[in-house]
């Protein structure tokens, strides 16, 4: 032991007398909040990435014209003072006077307008499209004040224009163009971006030019760094010995282990993915599918127990979903849709009624979460149906439920974080290659619903669509998904549903 | 000497294009790079334009073709996921892979030749049996848990190391062990048996009959000798160990080439994996190449044969 002691004193003296770097870079004394996920960027421009680590750092670095109070889901003026509909082609918005660039130019209605009418261009490539193409142009009425032009009704659009819609500096970014300004950002919000790093990670300030009286209130934290660490035990590991201060997406189990820590404060929230399933109604996998039967649809709901699942197996925040929608999204309402109690009896009693009495042979498809799929099999196996489970990669599974192969889909939706219905049921039932049910009468609901302005006309259209849509059992909901972060208990740090980590509302305890 | 010189060359240029052909066919037969380069949230038309825009429309020999013509002008592309050069990534990410195993390959000839030549002069004894205990157990483990065994006791538990990272030498010491451990089984048993083969031979007896002496012996007589085919293994661990820095760099978080490819490989990421694929197999190569010629300046014989 003397031995073993000794040889340890010796190699800390060399360490010592090396010049050891201090092994803890982050942390409260240095004022450096260090995060690590597994992704890495693409491109630090939020219009050229479609990672969630990219939309965090947009969120610091760049402002938009409308803010969504993340308690209350009210919006709130932002880079726009106040907004009114012309009709429902037309949105004018104020600008705010007096913000500033990171680089001390001035924020004008020239930066809204090139901005968006830059990423409206085929020449932008932007990423995720959908997040802009519902706008026709912007238009500047004077220096403080826009007019944007959309292509039809979309009462979504202050939802977007609440998230992934940032401005730009129209001067900096005509200067530099995308490429340089990939390597040197700059935007109006509460921290600047001081290094992007390819591979290793970005490294952000708080601006010291930043606006008073914005909503998001006074940034405490001085620094803060992305790291990208793509091994969950790597990561877990730099977070015990203080490399990093947050990490999230922690399995589990890990998380348990990090529970019995000191010092790390482990906190589960619930997001707004949902897994559900969805049936082939059509046929398309076969004529003779007896999930072309509605009651057929309707045991399975019965025969599934997503109380059970949600207490012994997602757990932490997760919630049981009855509408095809994330509960909290504008529009989305679980108020008069048929709810699925676990009554085994009954599926088996449905299932007798379409002439399934002995059961039948099906395939479950699978991509993530290999544990609840297997669950949900267990329980349609205990009524008779004897499925089984075709586990895939992402990619793959999808390929096969788009050329009509997958007869259950086990999936997921988190609907891009954007807190509207229509981002959840406007993928599933609009009719694309994703719609697994194809019935008009529900797209025509949507149709109306997804371009209604009136918020509770709207409500009652999405109410009438979800309801149709659960009574015909398309698709399952099961439950929201809750995800697990892990930080240094030095930090003050609360999640949102939108898996938007707020590091600029955080403080050291 | 020209001749072996070119003939190694003409082998060496066949070689590169295999590798690059065979890469680029295991690619393709991987699944749709438009989708994969789509991503999950797009829709069908956004993947047609994708693979319009990516020339993957195309018949496979008329991209193949392509990209060769690319490659033999330094042009491999411009990466699908990071829309930037292929050729400014792979030198950014370049540096860190190859500190990484030139250090690794130090530390693993460090200790496995000196443990070799031990084994050899104390064959049947137990340091020779302990070495080779330590021999299977190197081949037994493998790198991801090595490296993740070194974080828990050397960086969480002891925390005289940083976890992850290369912004200093202290990050490379856990990598460098992780990775070099996994050359010295090879090169200790390599240089164990040469030592062998030259510790029984006549002129040794000769020199020991002349009344040298024993360090001298070993270390200018035999070990010239045995190590020999250890440059060769050396070499080749070296092109090894680039590619087996894929795992060491994920655990570490070291983003180096292996990590680059990791991703791009998993991202489908195609013109950034063909470079990677032909620059590895390229340093491979060069690398075979540059031990030949040190073994045949080391044993002349090997030039005539």
């Amino acid at each position: 032991m003397a031995v073993i002691r000794g040889g340890k004193s010796i190699l800390l003296a060399a360490a010592v007398a090396l010049g050891l770097p201090s092994v803890a870079q982050a942390g409260k004394a240095n004022d450096t909040l260090v995060y690590a996920s597994d992704s890495e960027l693409e491109n630090i421009s939020p219009y050229h990435n479609s990672v969630r680590e990219g939309v965090i750092i947009a969120r610091h670095v760049w402002e938009t014209l409308i803010y969504r109070n993340p308690t209350t889901g009210a919006y709130e003026p932002y880079l726009a003072t106040s907004w009114n509909w012309a009709d429902p082609l037309t949105l004018d918005l104020d600008l705010r006077r007096g913000v500033t660039f990171h680089d001390g130019s001035p924020f004008t209605a020239d930066d809204v307008v090139f901005t968006f009418n830059y990423v409206l261009t085929p020449e932008a490539k932007v990423v995720t499209k959908q997040n802009v193409n519902w706008m026709q142009s912007a238009e500047k009425l004077d220096d403080y004040k826009v007019r944007i032009h959309l292509k039809g009704p979309f009462p979504a659009a202050l939802e977007y224009l609440s998230g992934p819609t940032p401005i730009f500096p129209a001067g900096y970014f005509k200067k530099v163009g995308l490429d340089g300004f990939a390597k040197a950002p700059i935007g109006t919000g509460p921290y600047r971006i001081v290094a992007v790093e390819s591979g290793t990670g970005v490294k952000l300030e708080k601006s010291k030019t930043y606006w008073k009286g914005s909503p998001i209130g006074e940034v405490a934290i001085g620094k803060v760094e992305f790291r990208v660490i793509p091994d969950a035990e790597t990561r877990m590991a730099e977070l015990m010995t203080g490399g990093v201060d947050w990490i999230w997406r922690v399995p589990a189990d890990q998380a348990k282990q990090l529970e019995t820590v000191p010092n790390i404060t482990v906190l589960s929230a619930e997001t707004m993915r949902v897994g559900f399933l969805q049936f082939d109604a059509v046929g398309r996998t076969n004529p003779n599918t007896p999930l072309k039967n509605a009651k057929v649809r309707q045991a399975i709901a019965y025969a599934i127990d997503r109380d059970a699942m949600v207490k012994s197996l997602v757990r932490g925040g997760a919630r049981v979903m009855h509408s095809a929608c994330f509960i909290d999204q504008a529009g989305c309402t679980d108020q008069g849709v048929p709810r699925y109690a676990y009554d085994p009896a009954k599926a088996k009693a449905l299932l007798a009624e379409a002439g399934y009495a002995n059961g039948f042979d099906i395939e479950i498809y699978a991509y993530r979460e290999r544990d609840y799929a297997e669950a949900v099999i267990g329980y349609l196996q205990a009524v008779g149906i004897r499925a089984r489970l075709n586990f895939q990669k992402f990619a793959a599974v999808r390929e096969q439920s788009r050329a009509g192969k997958v007869p259950i889909f086990f999936q997921t939706w988190g609907s891009f974080s954007i807190n509207d219905a229509s981002a959840f049921t406007g993928v599933w039932f609009k009719g694309d290659d994703d719609d697994m049910s194809r019935d008009g009468e529900v797209k025509k609901l949507l149709d109306t619903a997804d371009t209604t302005i009136d918020l509770d006309a709207r409500k009652k259209t999405y109410a009438e669509a979800l309801a149709m849509i659960a009574d015909r059992s398309y698709l399952l909901p099961l439950f929201s998904y809750p995800t697990n972060y892990a930080f240094t208990a030095d930090l003050a740090f609360t999640a949102q549903p939108d898996e938007m980590p707020r590091f600029y509302a955080a403080r050291w305890r | 000497m020209l001749v072996f010189l070119l003939r190694r060359l003409v082998v060496a240029l066949s070689v590169a294009l295999t590798v690059s052909a065979v890469a680029f066919l295991l690619l393709h037969l991987s699944g749709d790079l438009a989708m994969a380069i789509a991503g999950p949230e797009a829709s069908p038309g956004q993947v047609a334009q994708i693979r319009v825009q990516y020339g993957l429309d195309k018949p496979l020999p008329t991209q193949f073709l392509d990209w060769l013509v690319g490659a033999l002008h330094f042009d491999f592309g411009r990466s699908f996921y990071f829309r930037d050069s292929v050729a400014s990534l792979v030198v950014q990410r370049m540096p860190v892979t190859l500190i990484l195993g030139a250090i690794s390959l130090t530390v693993a000839l460090l200790i496995a030749i000196p443990l070799g030549v031990v084994a050899a002069v104390h064959r049947g004894g137990w340091i020779d049996r302990a070495a080779l205990v330590f021999c299977v157990l190197g081949q037994a483990i493998p790198t991801f848990w090595l490296g993740l065994s070194l974080i828990i006791v050397f960086a969480v538990n002891l925390r005289w190391l940083p976890v992850s990272g290369s912004s200093s030498w202290a990050h490379y010491v856990l990598p460098s062990i992780a990775l070099g451990w996994y050359a010295v089984p090879a090169v200790m048993r390599l240089t164990r048996n040469g030592m062998l083969d030259v510790l029984a031979s006549d002129y040794i007896r000769t020199a020991r009959a002349k009344g040298l002496r024993w360090p001298s012996v070993l270390f200018k007589h035999a070990l010239r000798n045995a190590v020999v085919p250890v440059v060769a293994l050396a070499a080749v661990q070296f092109g090894f160990m680039l590619g087996g820095s894929i795992v060491v760099e994920a655990v570490f978080s070291m983003h180096g080439l292996g990590h680059l490819a990791w991703e791009a490989i998993g991202r489908k990421d195609f013109p950034v994996v063909q470079a990677i694929v032909l620059l590895l197999a390229g340093i491979y190569i060069g690398l075979t190449l540059l031990a030949d010629l040190l073994n045949a300046w080391l044993d002349p014989r090997i030039r005539v044969a």
